[in-house]
């Protein structure tokens, strides 16, 4: 590694462990921010470097959330007669017992998505292109309004999750670092992963999957595999991300399919796909135009995000990082060689990681 | 659950009411899906918008009988205004994204579909609306199978505008220009079609046919700005089910479609109603997977 690129990634880090102190005000949002770096890298495993193109990742934000509130529930209440009281059931716990139980919520959210990610993946991976994206949206919506009809888990009605026991400036604070942490911790993973076989792997299903399979490759078993590591990470970010809003429910909270799960889909797009800083930066991007319609056109912020999407997709297709690499090849270490006429992108994968 | 089935069971009406809500229901579902079918067939775009425009057209009906003018005539209305929309649609959105990655279209119309939904529910509330078209109710074996007359009338309409759209698809200079732009684009052009013109024409088409089931929906059942994505995804479950080009098996699909819905909601709840939609697209999808993964063992 340059030292350049060093002295960049100790940077952002030290900016994520800095920001809550620096500007306490915007913990939330902040927090915010990694979750939807997170989300749009753990699609990118899928959409960009493997060519499946998911919109229901979210069910596996929402298995989790819901996973870790019955998981943290169960310890203190029969989770049944605690949701039918809507918040009114009184608990006690003391502090290590909730440490324990949101340590506990969170590792089973991560466990509890992988299994719904192979589960799930055997009924799916038959699908092919646009089947598999609407097979996808199709669980993601169908989730949301079965728990939604489900009354252990409070139906329509949400749980509330279990009140932090300490101060208020505590709680978000720990919030944030346990999203940071898990962001960086993705991103790291990622890194490492796309430059072992396992991501030749997959980028070999992307380009050809008949012809990857035909050289050998289980390709069945590579998807399942991608699909788990994306619905770990979201498992357990979906399990924080509950604890930190406090109550949860399915359609707007949980199983947010037409806000969090197309937007991790348009920050991937936004940044470049198939690239491991592209989420990243679409997502920071992404992030802050939300905010900003949010501030300044509300009332039309979702027209105004929606007219984003299809802008995106249909005239700035390659994303960010995509023009980039088209604009300054020799940046990104893409070799053009004109003797042949036609440039060959040769280095483009290696140069994105 | 079982309560609900023995219920069904000792009450052989209950079956034969729910049978025809479905059907009458499910027949206006076909035209959608025959929009759906159209403009995937012919331009090979997967159109995720197709349920809003649904509840376009469905919303110009209920704003016409709010000022006291019969949703009858919202129907002419809105296929020349969904016609121009589809139009508009085409030249600003979906002409870029043709011949692109499949997902490419998958998502600009999902976007789309994101920007009218809340577009409708800025301009219209979210509140249910419905388009009241005055009529009776009839009432069949003593009072215990009822029908509104509004439900038969909708679905003369829809026949009359399906047996419209297949004679013009079958007779007229531009409808065979489409098939044969489905057939083969290339040599279409080669022999004068104006493809541009022609996926244009498909387009706004396609959203003038939603326009007009949109308006049924309004008269027989309930709009609101988020049903839009359901509506959608009954379109894709009869498309896929049928497999393009396919008109009997669309209207099957949507009638078969139309009534697993109205059974699934009685025996499981009405609060499932949506869910067993989803669920149905699941299945849908799993079987053509069965299939295509035994059509691959042949080919091997």
């Amino acid at each position: 590694m340059k030292p350049s690129v060093i002295a960049l990634y100790v940077g952002i880090v030290l900016a994520g462990i800095a920001a809550p102190l620096v500007i306490p005000n915007y913990t939330f949002q902040i927090a915010v921010l990694w979750m939807m770096i997170l989300f749009a890298l753990t699609w990118d495993i899928m959409g960009g470097q493997m060519g499946y193109n998911s919109l229901g990742n979210i069910f596996f934000f929402g298995a989790g959330m819901y996973i870790s509130a019955v998981v943290q529930v169960a310890q203190f209440a029969p989770v049944g007669e605690y949701t039918a009281a809507f918040g009114a059931y009184q608990v006690e716990f003391t502090d290590a017992q909730y440490y324990t139980g949101l340590a506990l919520g969170i590792v089973a959210a991560g466990i509890g998505a992988i299994f719904c990610a192979v589960i799930l993946g055997a009924c799916v991976f038959g699908l092919r292109g646009p089947y598999f994206a609407i097979g996808t949206l199709g669980l993601a919506l169908a989730a949301a309004e079965l728990v939604g009809g489900w009354e252990w888990v409070g139906g329509g009605g949400g749980i509330s999750m279990p009140v932090f026991p300490g101060d208020p400036d505590v709680r978000s604070k720990l919030f944030y670092y346990i999203v940071f942490v898990l962001a960086i911790t993705t991103f790291g993973f990622l890194r490492w992963l796309y430059t072992t076989r396992f991501g030749l792997a997959i980028n070999a299903i992307r380009d050809n999957e008949s012809k990857a399979e035909a050289m050998g490759l289980h390709t069945k078993r590579y998807k399942t595999a991608a699909w788990s590591i994306a619905a770990f990470f979201l498992g357990m970010v979906g399990a924080v991300f509950g604890n930190m809003v406090g109550f949860i429910e399915p359609l707007e909270v949980a199983f947010p399919t037409v806000t969090f799960g197309i937007f991790m889909v348009a920050m991937s797009l936004l940044g470049g796909k198939g690239t491991l800083w592209g989420p990243v930066l679409g997502a920071t991007l992404f992030h802050v135009i939300k905010e900003l319609t949010w501030t300044y056109l509300l009332g039309w912020q979702w027209v105004a995000l929606g007219a984003l999407i299809v802008v995106n997709v249909v005239f700035f297709q390659q994303g960010i990082l995509g023009w980039a690499m088209d604009r300054w090849p020799e940046k990104f270490g893409i070799v053009v060689e004109p003797a042949h006429g036609e440039g060959r992108a040769v280095g483009a994968q290696e140069a994105a990681r | 659950m079982l309560d609900n089935l023995s219920l069904l069971i000792q009450a052989p009406l209950l079956n034969i009411q729910l049978l025809l809500d479905g059907l009458l229901i499910g027949a206006i579902f076909a035209l959608a899906a025959y929009g759906l079918a159209l403009v995937w067939g012919v331009m090979n775009v997967k159109n995720l918008a197709q349920g809003d425009f649904v509840i376009m057209g469905g919303y110009i009906a209920t704003s016409f009988a709010q000022h006291d003018i019969h949703p009858f005539f919202a129907l002419p209305a809105a296929i020349v205004l969904m016609f121009g929309f589809g139009w508009l649609c085409y030249v600003s959105i979906i002409r870029r994204v043709i011949g692109r990655d499949i997902f490419v279209s998958l998502l600009a119309t999902f976007g789309l579909a994101l920007v009218l939904q809340q577009a409708l529910n800025l301009i219209f509330g979210s509140d249910v609306q419905t388009a009241d078209a005055g009529f009776k109710t009839r009432f069949f074996f003593g009072g215990q199978v009822t029908v509104a007359d509004t439900k038969f009338i909708a679905l003369v309409l829809a026949g009359v505008l399906a047996a419209c759209v297949v004679l013009f698809m079958k007779k007229s200079r531009m409808g065979k220009a489409i098939r044969a732009t489905a057939q083969d684009a290339r040599a279409a052009r080669v022999l004068g079609v104006n493809t541009d013109q022609v996926y244009a024409f498909t387009f706004a088409l396609n959203s003038a046919i939603c326009g007009a089931a949109g308006v049924l929906v309004a008269m027989i059942w309930v709009i609101q700005p988020y049903y839009g994505i359901v509506h959608s995804i009954r379109s894709f479950i009869i498309v896929v089910l049928a497999g393009l080009g396919n008109l009997p098996g669309v209207i099957f699909g949507a009638l078969f479609l139309g009534s697993a819905e109205q059974f699934s909601s009685f025996i499981f709840g009405a609060e499932f109603q949506v869910a067993s939609v989803v669920c149905i697209l699941v299945l849908v999808l799993i079987y053509r997977q069965v299939q295509s993964a035994r059509h691959r063992q042949v080919v091997e």
